[in-house]
């Protein structure tokens, strides 16, 4: 019998089993940033501990950065938390991209950005949304910040096998529909707490035929979903898009690694412990209405109602509801908006930037809605910057901000204020995300951002802009 | 690095409502504006304690005197759900929590907290709901989690609780913090890394 690419990885990566039958695996690539580490760094000084592979950990800075101004963050706890990821990465030999680098962005961009995060390795970081990086083929799980400290100290870290669910989307996407509604979608339709005790294998046409942002941006979302992580299989899109960036191998090495890559591939009589399959056709534009991941609906619905919900639904709609102070039973379409906002690691990508652009141009934010755009990276900003992306957000009356976090939680200025309604394409609507304690979420993808900041409402971007053309490709 | 046995934890009990209470919930994202752990106790569940918008204190459970000095935190389904961010179980244990009773708990919150010898038991709905009902009637009621024997008590009430074997053994074992272990196979380690073409 074959075996997935889950079960390679990770017998590839086993160091042995522990006294209470835990794994001891191998982290190939460790990832920090500011907000998880400095307690790590602090255990490891009490404890008298070195890291024992530097060269295998990268760090950057995220969550605090200011997206106006970034070098001169005005909060002082946040420039203690800037001063402290300097200081332990140079006490103890990390690589540190930071703003002055012109690579420092959100942790989960810059790593495939750098070509750091490579097929068939064990990747962690102190931060859910490490399962990006599955994408690439890599198992790449969100950790805590002890076992930050583990994988410092050794490069390990205790941990219990999953299960692995395989995901199959077949066919093509219909206009309009993108990556981010593909991530809602399986998430409305599994559940928040579906894939608890799995790793999703995300497969099918739909897949092959998506570009690695959009496989990032699924990926992104399996935490959403409660799986520790989630992966593609690596193929000719995942080798191209490795070619030629700074951490990639290279000449011979790079020959060798590709084929090495393509053994990790779950081969085509694996089994699974469960299997899922959707129609691409079925996808529709989905964006959420309460206060989990997974109270979604398409564009075209209503928002639940408690009065006619199943009994033990009931509750949790009311709480939703209530929080999120909309209307029971109405269309989700035109409810009106606040704040708009481009960014995050699920969207805040080349692609992202380049799709809303595309049709942004010539429109206008409608008035009284407050609409930033934040580059995931250095890079990326600088790219968007080339090709004149910028500008096209500017003129459409889009603030267009520095690489960082920004709007998806509430570490850096950026916040939302008292309990404005935010549409937004990062990936957590939970009570008080995105900086106020009463601000109101609403996730969708990209373009359907635009659309809503333009219509100053939740818009289908179908009718919105004229859209019918395929994504642009990044 | 030797650590100590947690076999039982007693104590009063104090419910909170909800399902999916996630990870921001129990401790907000500007408060993790910190380079230690330490302090995080008082901003455990801030944003449900005190009222967004006046300040003023909620009718949280949190808040009700009766459950004051509580050690036991009895909670709904998918505890501790969303970010990664060890806060969260450092925060309930600085706030004084020596256990976590639930229908059922996110994993990365739940081997976080494990590690830091938080136990988290889960049992079904029915069984919670049953324990909130009569540390709501008697908040002075001593609950009490064994592990050996993988039950709750509390009064008259008794019901059998579950936890991964692994976390129960290395709760009982003392090695709930793998550090020492992890440290001691480090010819295994150099042997994995040597055996990895992207490590080497
Ligand atoms: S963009 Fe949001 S989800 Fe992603 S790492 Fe930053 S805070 Fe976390």
């Amino acid at each position: 019998m074959g075996k997935t690419l889950y079960q390679k990885v990770w017998d590839a990566h086993t160091v042995g089993t522990l006294s209470d039958g835990r794994t001891q695996l191998f982290i190939g690539t460790h990832l920090i940033h500011e907000v998880t580490s400095p307690q790590a760094f602090g255990m490891l000084r009490d404890l008298g501990l070195k890291v024992k592979y530097p060269s295998r950990t990268f760090a950057t800075i995220d969550h605090i950065v200011p997206t106006i101004n970034q070098d001169e963050p005005a909060d002082p706890l946040a420039a203690a938390m800037i001063d402290a990821i300097r200081k332990n990465c140079d006490d103890f030999g990390v690589t540190y991209f930071d703003l002055k680098s012109g690579k420092q962005g959100i942790v989960h961009v810059v790593g495939p950005e750098q070509g750091i995060t490579q097929p068939g390795s064990t990747i962690a970081c102190g931060d859910s949304h490490t399962a990006t990086h599955g994408a690439f083929g890599a198992i790449a799980f969100g950790i805590g910040t002890t076992q930050v400290r583990d994988v410092l100290a050794t490069q390990t870290m205790a941990m219990e096998s999953l299960k692995v669910r395989k995901i199959e989307v077949n066919g093509e996407l219909r206009p309009g529909v993108y990556a981010k509604d593909v991530t809602l979608h399986i998430i409305r339709m599994l559940g928040a707490k579906g894939g608890i005790g799995y790793a999703y294998e995300y497969a099918g046409t739909t897949f092959d035929n998506f570009s690695m942002e959009e496989r990032m941006t699924v990926c992104n979302m399996a935490i959403e979903g409660g799986a520790r992580c989630g992966y593609v299989n690596p193929d000719e899109t995942t080798f191209e898009f490795l070619r030629g960036r700074p951490y990639s191998p290279t000449g011979e090495d790079w020959e060798k690694a590709v084929e090495e890559w393509k053994s990790f591939a779950t081969d085509a009589d694996a089994e699974f412990d469960d299997i899922i399959v959707i129609d691409a056709q079925d996808i529709e534009p989905t964006v959420t209405w309460g206060i989990s991941p997974d109270h979604g609906i398409s564009i075209g619905e209503s928002i639940p109602d408690p009065a006619t919900a199943e009994p033990d639904q009931k509750a949790v709609i009311e709480e939703a509801l209530a929080y999120m102070k909309l209307p029971a039973g109405t269309p989700i379409k035109g409810i009106p908006i606040d704040v708009a906002f481009i960014g995050s690691c699920t969207n805040g990508r080349l692609s992202d930037f380049r799709e809303a652009a595309k049709y942004l141009k010539g429109h206008k934010v409608a008035e009284g809605v407050k609409a930033i755009a934040v580059p995931g990276s250095q890079i990326t900003a600088i790219q968007c910057e080339k090709e004149g992306i910028d500008k096209i957000f500017e003129e459409a009356g889009f603030e267009w901000r520095a690489a960082g976090c920004s709007m998806c939680l509430a570490m850096n200025p950026d916040k939302l204020i008292g309990d404005q309604i935010c549409a937004s394409s990062s990936n957590r609507n939970f009570k008080g995300r995105q900086g106020s304690p009463i601000g109101r979420t609403v996730l969708m993808s990209p373009i359907m951002v635009a659309a809503a900041a333009v219509e100053g409402r939740i818009a289908d971007a179908r009718e919105t802009f004229d859209v019918t053309e395929k994504p642009a490709v990044a | 690095m030797a650590i100590a046995p947690i076999t039982q934890v007693s104590g009063t009990a104090v419910p909170i409502p909800g399902a999916d209470i996630d990870t921001d919930r129990i401790i907000p994202a500007r408060f993790m504006k910190c380079v230690t752990f330490d302090g995080l106790g008082e901003y455990a569940f801030y944003d449900v304690r005190f009222d967004p918008e006046s300040g003023e204190k909620t009718d949280h459970p949190l808040n009700d005197e009766r459950f004051k000095g509580a050690s036991i935190l009895i909670a709904g389904i998918n505890f501790g759900c969303g970010s990664s961010r060890e806060h969260a179980p450092q925060s309930l244990t600085k706030y004084g929590f020596n256990a976590i009773i639930a229908e059922s708990f996110a994993e990365i919150f739940y081997g976080n907290s494990t590690t830091l010898g938080l136990p988290c038991v889960s049992s079904s709905r029915e069984n919670i709901d049953t324990l909130k009902a009569a540390c709501s009637a008697d908040p002075s009621l001593e609950v009490s989690i064994d592990l050996n024997a993988m039950t709750v008590t509390a009064g008259d009430l008794s019901f059998p609780v579950e936890m991964p074997a692994s976390a129960r053994q290395a709760l009982l074992a003392g090695k709930y913090d793998p550090i020492k272990e992890l440290l001691d196979n480090n010819d295994k380690i150099e042997a994995t890394a040597a055996s990895l073409s992207y490590v080497g």
